[in-house]
């Protein structure tokens, strides 16, 4: 008895661990229940309307009306739908064939092509759907009211990944989740380790500069995510047929920023955490798990609450994964790409400057 | 002022917050000796050495580490000290040349004086065999001989040990002892923490620290005389009271 006081003395002083075993299954959950719906709410589509006449009309608008879609551009031609993919916003395309009300009176049947942008498979399936299921009410409503009951044809076209692959989501995906553990777990703990031993007080007291210490850890981690990156990419491609449709330079260019993102905040973790344990942890939650649920990776970030949207906005891989597979699957280059990259850039500064002023901090 | 005087410390003053760590300390050590620097646990040992060490800034104070000043000059005070700590501080996973051509290696040695300085070493210690083994592998007693020896590789005018000898068995001890006097007797100035009192009887001279004042400083003999002690523990004793 006397013991399980103890024990329990040893769990309630250790704020740490009570904010690790309390605080973190609640986020868990809060995270998990927010971000798994397979709902889409307010996604963003093109319309090509080539006929613009009633029925045309009457369709976009419910398409609006039903709330699971939000027109971003009114498109004229078809040069502009790859244009419009390539600025990232607009999920899918519906395209009216010309004369499409003349068509339904006259043969009794119209064509709708939709295109998704299937970088993202999950969503892509899930927009085509709820598209097509729109227009068919449409026709339902439209036939109980006449005689001659007509369709829609709906051409349903998947722009990027035609078969839907969800290797096409999954390899940046987990190139951003492997390059995030390696680089900021291994850099974090490794430096924590120097601290547990000892050996950190000593290099502290050494001619070398903090500069230098940081560089010597960070170094080896960057040449091993980098082989890494690679790897992932080559799996990447030879297993799953993942293409690399845009500039590999650019595509490493890109990655090694990321890295770099990720092992300056390795570094920072390791300012803060003493132990290798707490590094660890820190770099789990704080991490990976963010990495992996508010990145867009499995589940699509429009469908998340406002707030948490709020919070995806600042979790770096998300635009990593957004640069990676608008270089890979989308081949578009850095014009399309260099707002996430100025992002990402940024992250990065910030990191390195926060970490370098809290390591000379300890020497104080 | 004397040049011998290899550290020098007036009024030093380090505060924590409220907490006094060091409350306006002074003392000087002379080149070549062994300075005793003695106390109870949280008396402010550590917290004076990493100042001494650059590990820590004071917050007020005159210091000067092998002549160089504490605030302007922490590069070359750097380069002249050296540093045990009272965690152990090789490193387990790489063997015993690794561990010291890493340090040397930062200290800026040349490859042929670590090489040849090594051979030196290993025979000294009588651990030629175990070049290559893992530190892990090693008893405690040969690490800790080890980790001082790495300590000085570099020739410093200064080595810092903060409590070298804890947790280890009194005949390794004695041991670790004898490598403090052969570097001592090579010039080097031994600044040792330490609250094993009979350890304090080794030293040349010894300042005991309580509360984070200096409450004695000189000879551990004449410290006997004054408190009318037959050994260090006794003159401790009674100063603690």
């Amino acid at each position: 008895m006397n013991f399980i006081q103890k024990e329990f003395r040893h769990i309630l002083r250790d704020t740490r661990t009570l904010i690790i075993m309390f605080g973190i299954p609640i986020v868990q959950i809060l995270l998990f229940g927010y971000v798994i719906s397979t709902e889409v709410k307010n996604a963003g589509i093109a319309i090509l309307d080539l006929s613009k006449d009633q029925a045309t009309i009457k369709i976009t608008e419910k398409l609006t009306a039903s709330g699971y879609f939000k027109i971003i551009k009114n498109l004229n031609s078809f040069d502009e739908i790859e244009e419009a993919f390539k600025q990232g916003n607009v999920k899918e395309v519906v395209i009216f064939e010309i004369n499409f009300d003349k068509n339904l009176e006259n043969f009794n049947s119209a064509n709708v092509q939709l295109i998704a942008d299937a970088t993202d498979a999950n969503t892509a399936n899930i927009i085509v759907f709820y598209t097509s299921s729109i227009i068919q009410n449409y026709v339902n409503e439209q036939n109980k009211t006449i005689k001659m009951p007509f369709e829609i044809k709906i051409d349903e076209r998947m722009l990027y990944n035609e078969e839907l692959k969800s290797s096409f989501m999954f390899v940046p995906g987990i190139m951003a989740i492997i390059l995030m553990l390696i680089s900021a777990m291994m850099t974090s703990i490794s430096i924590a380790r120097e601290k547990e031993l000892g050996t950190m007080e000593v290099l502290l007291v050494s001619p070398l500069k903090p500069v230098q210490i940081i560089l010597g850890k960070v170094t080896p981690y960057f040449i091993l995510s980098l082989i890494n990156a690679v790897s992932i990419l080559a799996v990447g491609y030879f297993v799953f047929d993942v293409p690399v449709t845009g500039s590999l330079i650019l595509l490493m260019a890109e990655t090694m920023l990321f890295i770099l993102l990720a092992l300056s905040l390795g570094i920072f973790i390791s300012t803060v955490a003493k132990t290798q344990q707490f590094a660890m942890m820190l770099s789990m939650f704080a991490l990976m798990l963010p990495t992996m649920l508010l990145s867009g990776f499995v589940f699509p970030i429009e469908n998340m609450p406002v707030w948490l949207q709020v919070i995806c906005q600042v979790m770096p891989p998300k635009w990593f994964i957004i640069i990676i597979r608008n270089i890979m699957l989308k081949g578009t280059g850095l014009l399309y790409i260099w707002k996430e990259t100025l992002i990402l850039f940024i992250f990065t500064a910030f990191f390195i400057l926060l970490s370098v002023k809290k390591f000379k901090i300890r020497l104080e | 002022m004397n040049k011998n005087k290899i550290i020098k410390v007036k009024n030093l003053v380090k505060k924590f917050g409220d907490f006094v760590a060091n409350d306006n300390l002074n003392f000087e050590v002379e080149a070549g000796e062994i300075f005793g620097f003695l106390g109870a646990n949280g008396a402010g040992k550590t917290t004076a050495i990493k100042i001494l060490t650059g590990l820590s800034k004071p917050t007020s104070g005159e210091i000067s580490v092998a002549g160089y000043d504490i605030y302007k000059e922490t590069e070359k005070i750097k380069r002249n000290i050296g540093y045990m700590s009272q965690k152990f501080s090789l490193y387990d996973d790489l063997t015993v040349f690794e561990n010291i051509r890493f340090y040397a290696g930062i200290y800026g040695m040349k490859k042929q004086e670590i090489i040849d300085k090594t051979e030196s070493l290993l025979d000294k210690l009588d651990i030629r065999n175990h070049k290559n083994s893992l530190i892990r592998s090693l008893p405690l007693g040969w690490k800790q001989k080890l980790a001082f020896s790495i300590a000085i590789f570099h020739n410093p005018k200064i080595v810092f040990l903060d409590e070298p000898t804890g947790g280890v068995d009194p005949v390794t001890r004695r041991m670790f002892w004898e490598l403090i006097y052969d570097a001592s007797n090579s010039g080097i100035t031994v600044f040792v923490t330490t609250h094993y009192m009979d350890e304090a009887e080794y030293c040349d001279r010894i300042s005991i620290m309580d509360k984070g004042k200096i409450v004695a400083l000189d000879k551990p003999q004449i410290l006997k005389e004054q408190y009318n002690a037959a050994n260090i523990d006794e003159v401790f004793v009674k100063i603690a009271r």
